[in-house]
């Protein structure tokens, strides 16, 4: 397309050719038009949505009809922070939270450093595919499973029954949510720790031995701190996926195992009061901040 | 609900926060306003379709876990062409907060239970229904005609449908005889063996309990509770908490429960014992124990920007029909409002009509304090009972 045909715009070949003229005469029109859709999704639909959210949280509902007031209040701040009922549930998904992710690098890292480092190709694949293979099976099936595991009749107290030992009855209790919890959000720890510890270069470990480092020294001096963005990357999925949860804590928790998740859920399903509910969700949002700045200064982000 | 075959009974004491109102109706379902200000429901005004016309080929219907059978919604669905669609919602609440949140047309109809119909009815989500478009009406028994939870000032928002007592189960092996009162579900001794629902109105379980247990307290009605008794109640209710294996959110939750041995009594709906006893894996019964139980009354509700209106109508005279309401009380384990249905029933299961206490005298009634949603206004015209947003808020740090 030259210069001079779009300087001459034939009137008749319809709107597609003023328009391009006018792309050519102002230079970020079209960085602007490719940019506006994604940037228009991502304010309207993503940051829109949060600071709804936000600004809801301050408003409070008629208490018979459930119907939204919007009367500017920080009462539903103000109760969160002081019952201690909530204190209590923010305390166990935060703790719950945080076990699980021990539990999972605990597990993981060695299994990573097996399949990175140690296994040949052909265990490398039959391993990557155990790790994913739960992942094809729907979450409720797997939670389902674990119910029929853990409960009083299930497969765990009847083994621990035939070999004369006493039952285990944890299930519907913090610790079946626990055990749970780590099953399911295991591989999207070992993935990133895999990833991590296959980028360590072999010439540091050669280095390392040259200078006189035995095996553990050159795991915890040299491994380790480069692997370490990458526990820090798998433990962002492991406390955030717990941190939201609610289905599990229904399905496999017992008396006395709401997380916030499930507050929020029976004030927005169950009393309709959304304002409270809003403002709820914050408390997730703003430990997930905290904890991804922390786990930028570890380096988890260049790990991603 | 005492003297709930007394003449002009003062049924219903309703207020919203903002004006206290105060309605008087009457069994027969006139009704007289008593001087103070009564507050109209805000689709009051809307008239009912004095026809059906052709049905739109669809119906979309909130219900309980088992409302929508196919034994009965298949026949439905081939005589009249509207698909139905049902969802299941687990709670009151869940049924109102669905309606308010699909006001926008989604739904058609909700089945709801009295402790939500005057939210739904007073938030505008559902519109008046036309009684004379459903021929079984007229055989509906007297009280169910015109409950005070569907019927305000006359006007019907909604048909009712079934009616039934919340249990006490039990299984069979722990308990060799019968339980004759909701003690055992406070008794330390079955630690761990304990089910409950997951639901607000539960409260009322307890004061009901409490009202026969510490009349000191003179708890009247277990749904209109001062501070002091509502106190009292849910300190009752976390003791009992540590008992608890876990809180039902949906009764095949409370059903699995009990198969695993996971629980062993716990507060029920006659559904869960009917499912239980026809799979035959554990041995349970149910009872009403001596302090007597809460109820259920149900009601088809139109919603007011019902898509489906005709399909509506058509469904909810179906349900009416005795031999549906017969079908449904028999699978649920509720029982029909229409007084037709006994007969029905006998035919289906020989002695279902007394074991559903479809023929009971009104003196049944007193035993069953139905469901209804807690409001500010005490009996005496104060507003120092606790509403019901106060009831979510301290079933939460119950079962916390």
């Amino acid at each position: 397309m030259t210069v001079e045909t779009l300087g001459r715009p034939r009137r008749k070949s319809g709107g597609a050719f003023p328009f391009q003229s006018l792309l050519w005469r102002v230079p970020w029109l079209r960085p602007a038009l490719l940019l506006v859709p994604p940037l228009a999704w991502f304010v309207l639909i993503y940051l829109a949505a949060l600071v709804l959210l936000l600004i809801t949280a301050f408003w409070t509902i008629d208490t018979f009809t459930t119907k939204i007031i919007q009367v500017w209040n920080l009462d539903n701040f103000r109760i969160i922070l002081t019952d201690p009922a909530y204190r209590l549930i923010i305390g166990r998904t935060v703790i719950l939270a945080a076990l699980v992710t021990i539990t999972d690098a605990v597990i993981a890292f060695p299994f990573a450093y097996y399949m990175a480092r140690v296994a040949t190709r052909r265990v490398q694949t039959i391993l990557f595919a155990a790790v994913l293979l739960p992942l094809w099976a729907s979450y409720l099936a797997r939670v389902y499973a674990w119910i029929l595991i853990l409960n009083h009749s299930g497969v765990l107290n009847w083994s621990l029954q035939s070999i004369g030992l006493p039952p285990a009855n944890i299930g519907y209790t913090n610790v079946a949510m626990w055990v749970v919890f780590s099953y399911i959000w295991l591989p999207f720890m070992i993935i990133p720790c895999y990833a991590a510890l296959e980028r360590v270069p072999d010439s540091l470990l050669e280095a390392a031995a040259d200078l006189g480092a035995r095996r553990w020294r050159t795991v915890r001096d040299v491994v380790l701190p480069l692997a370490l963005p990458g526990v820090a990357a798998g433990s962002i999925f492991t406390f955030s996926l717990t941190l939201g949860d609610y289905i599990t804590p229904i399905l496999v928790g017992g008396a006395g195992s709401s997380f916030i998740g499930n507050v929020v859920y029976t004030n927005v399903g169950i009393a309709n009061n959304v304002p409270f509910a809003a403002a709820l969700a914050t408390i997730p949002v703003a430990i997930m901040a905290v904890y991804l700045l922390a786990a930028r200064r570890l380096g988890a982000f260049e790990a991603l | 609900m005492k003297g709930l075959d007394a003449k002009p009974v003062h049924w219903l004491r309703l207020a919203t926060t903002a004006a206290a109102a105060l309605m008087v109706v009457t069994a027969c379902g006139s009704t007289t306003t008593a001087g103070v200000t009564t507050q109209q429901p805000p689709t009051a005004n809307m008239k009912p379709q004095t026809t059906i016309g052709t049905g739109e080929g669809a119906l979309n219907l909130i219900a309980w876990e088992g409302y929508v059978d196919p034994s009965w919604k298949d026949q439905f669905q081939k005589d009249t062409g509207c698909t139905v669609n049902a969802k299941y919602a687990g709670s009151s609440d869940e049924m109102v907060t669905l309606m308010a949140g699909g006001g926008g047309g989604q739904w058609d109809m909700v089945s709801a239970s009295g402790d939500a119909d005057l939210r739904l009815i007073y938030g505008g989500d559902v519109k008046p229904m036309n009684p004379d478009l459903v021929p079984d009406f007229k055989n509906f028994q007297t009280y169910f005609q015109t409950p005070p939870y569907n019927t305000i000032n006359g006007t019907h928002y909604g048909i009712s449908l079934q009616w039934g007592p919340n249990t006490l189960l039990y299984n069979k092996a722990k308990f060799t005889t019968a339980p004759t009162s909701w003690s055992v579900l406070y008794d330390p001794q079955y630690k761990g063996l304990v089910t409950v629902p997951n639901n607000p109105i539960q409260i009322a379980d307890a004061a009901l309990y409490l009202s026969k247990k510490d009349p000191s307290l003179k708890i009247t009605d277990p749904y209109e509770l001062t501070q002091k008794q509502f106190d009292a109640t849910v300190a009752l209710l976390k003791q009992q908490r540590p008992l608890v294996k876990k809180y039902w959110d949906l009764a095949s939750d409370e059903i699995s429960l009990f198969e695993n041995g996971d629980a062993m009594v716990g507060a029920a709906w006659p559904y869960q014992t009917n499912t239980l006893q026809a799979d035959g894996k554990v041995q349970v019964a149910d009872t009403i124990p001596s302090e007597g139980a809460t109820g259920w009354g149900d009601t088809w509700m139109l919603a007011t920007k019902a898509p489906h209106p005709n399909c509506a109508y058509l469904w909810t005279k179906y349900v009416s029909t005795a031999h549906v309401q017969a079908q449904q009380a028999i699978s649920f384990g509720e029982t029909p409002v229409n007084t037709k249905a006994c007969a029905e029933m006998e035919s289906l299961q020989a002695g279902s009509c007394a074991q559903y206490h479809a023929d009971a005298p009104g003196s049944y009634f007193q035993t069953i304090k139905f469901w209804k949603t807690p409001i500010a206004t005490c009996p005496d015209g104060s507003q120092s009972c606790i509403p019901y947003a106060q009831w979510v808020t301290a079933w939460t740090s119950i079962t916390a």
